[in-house]
């Protein structure tokens, strides 16, 4: 089932410039979408295109991180790392979802969470917590897929869901393999090994019970990819309707709380 | 007449009272009673030093009232990281602890609430399922036993050799935080230095009061990856207990030497 690249392959891959975005899913996947900006305490954040939209004729919210395309689009896009409003205003919608009874599709792909000074100043931390906290009570089906690099609890920040799913070459680690080279080997040219240690690849993860479906994407188009995605997302959502709220979110809890049980 | 050193060492505490330790900002050397009988905090120069555990409980807790849950639990290479199973074991020796949070139960100022403690001598109170689990049992068994909690952050974030499960842990424990929030108890967080990383993108934000100790840092992102990233100095006091308060993310900044008794009032001000 699964492509022949190394870890650090897929890492590559899955930034790799012309890899399609959260952008590319709203535009191929989403009917009659449009946009709704802003966090409503501070600004709207550029790495985060977020909205209402048809799913095949179902109303939904998607929030989806989006890096752009030229370099001025990248630059106002933060290179798709949002700040803390971006996450603000990805929660604002989250609970507009919840209010009109509305599932909600994420779109994960960044390298992390902007870590700037200004964003320290707005609690970036915060930010994060405080999605990780309320989407475990937000009474809407939550679908997180992971189309690029997941990059750490900036990528979490969207990934509080009921559904995961990941594309073949995506991948999702605590650390980038760079990052966790430089700090425990001192050496960041040993990302290739850290990659491999980490275990980051969408195999990896879901051998973990930690992503419920991996999509193909070997000798698919993009357009290929996106459909074969739409049907499961499809699929997942009609499934999770028809729970009640109680069996939604006792899921969506024990989906997380079942990670890592010790003893 | 048996000399002091005769009567330290038949009563087992020659090794107490003999140990020196080193302020970390000013450098004095001192007998460690000398810190721990000013609630670590350094006689000379009055940096705060780093708490362990139990000189944390000592500080807050009621006296023979902690009672320790899940003592027993310990990490495996869940992975199979390179080192790390090494790193464990070094870790246990080194620090004495199994993990880097201690769990339980205890009293302060007389009223009953569930504890956690993270400890930084074990790999820098780094989060992996372990401590993930002992703080989601924790929160747990306080939502079923309708019991606040206090919990004390120290952590230099999630724990990389565990990979993509560490980072799950943030989600897992912001689960039961959340169940505990809509059964209608109480959580103080109490930031310690330092609170970094997916703590600070975890449960280290998500009470309902968050106090801070003086001077402790607290934030996300890591000063260097900081300052590599956007090539800019960083402002001075930047991610500090006091720039935090400053910037709206902190209750209250409270002293040592009077944690207690404000997290007793809040407690009390709160009991049901
Ligand atoms: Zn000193």
């Amino acid at each position: 089932m699964y492509n022949e690249k190394s870890s650090y392959e897929k890492v590559k891959a899955a930034r790799s410039n012309d890899r399609p975005m959260g952008g590319f899913y709203i535009r191929n996947m989403i009917d009659d979408f449009i946009e709704l900006h802003g966090d409503r305490r501070f600004g709207d954040d550029g790495a985060i295109v977020s909205g209402v939209g048809y799913l095949d004729g179902i109303p939904v919210t998607v929030i989806a991180m989006e890096r752009g395309d030229s370099i001025e689009e990248r630059m106002r896009r933060n290179f798709g790392c949002p700040s803390p409003e971006g996450y603000r205003k990805a929660l604002r919608l989250m609970k507009q979802a919840e209010k009109f009874s509305r599932p909600i599709i994420c779109f994960i792909g960044s390298s992390g969470a902007n870590c700037g000074i200004d964003a320290e100043k707005r609690g970036q931390g915060e930010a994060i917590a405080e999605n990780l906290v309320e989407m475990m009570g937000i009474k809407a089906p939550i679908v997180s897929v992971v189309v690029g690099e997941g990059g750490s609890g900036g990528a979490l920040a969207l990934g509080v869901c009921d559904t995961a799913i990941m594309l073949e070459d995506a991948v999702y680690s605590v650390i980038s393999p760079e990052g966790c080279a430089s700090i425990l080997w001192k050496d960041s040219a040993k990302a290739p090994e850290a990659a491999d240690a980490l275990k980051l690849t969408a195999g990896d993860l879901y051998n973990f019970g930690i992503v419920e479906y991996v999509i193909e994407e070997k000798d698919r188009t993009a357009e290929e990819i996106c459909s074969a995605l739409k049907k499961c997302i499809k699929k997942e959502i009609a499934k999770k309707q028809a729970l009640t709220i109680d069996e939604l979110l006792d899921g969506r809890y024990n989906k997380f709380r079942k990670i890592g049980n010790c003893e | 007449m048996s000399s002091v050193k005769e009567v330290l060492g038949n009563l087992g505490l020659l090794d107490y009272f003999a140990e020196k330790r080193t302020c970390k900002k000013c450098g004095a050397e001192l007998p460690y009673p000398a810190f721990r009988n000013n609630n670590m905090v350094c006689p000379s120069c009055g940096a705060y030093q780093r708490m362990n555990a139990e000189e944390r409980i000592s500080l807050v807790v009621d006296k023979d009232t902690f009672i320790e849950t899940n003592a027993n639990m310990e990490s495996k290479n869940i992975i199979g990281f390179p080192e790390y199973s090494a790193k464990l074991k070094k870790a246990k020796k080194d620090s004495s602890l199994k993990e880097a949070v201690v769990c339980g139960t205890g009293e302060i100022g007389g009223q009953k609430c569930a504890l956690f403690i993270m400890d930084s001598s074990f790999m820098m109170g780094s989060m992996g399922t372990v401590v993930g689990e002992k703080i989601t049992r924790l929160f747990e068994m306080a939502t079923e036993n309708n019991l606040p909690v206090v919990g004390f952050t120290t952590s230099g974030g999630a724990r990389m050799q565990e990979g993509i499960y560490s980072l799950m842990q943030m989600a897992k424990v912001s689960g039961a935080v959340h169940r505990h929030s809509e059964s209608g108890n109480l959580y103080i967080a109490v930031l310690t230095d330092p609170t970094t990383g997916g703590i600070t993108a975890s449960f280290a934000m998500q009470g309902d009061i968050t106090i801070a100790e003086p001077k402790a840092l607290i934030g996300f992102a890591g000063q260097r990856v900081i300052e590599q990233t956007t090539g800019e100095k960083l402002p001075k006091g930047f991610q500090r207990a006091e720039f935090m308060l400053e910037h709206g993310f902190v209750d209250i900044i409270e002293e040592r030497k009077r944690l207690k008794y404000t997290l007793t009032r809040l407690l009390e001000l709160h009991s049901r």
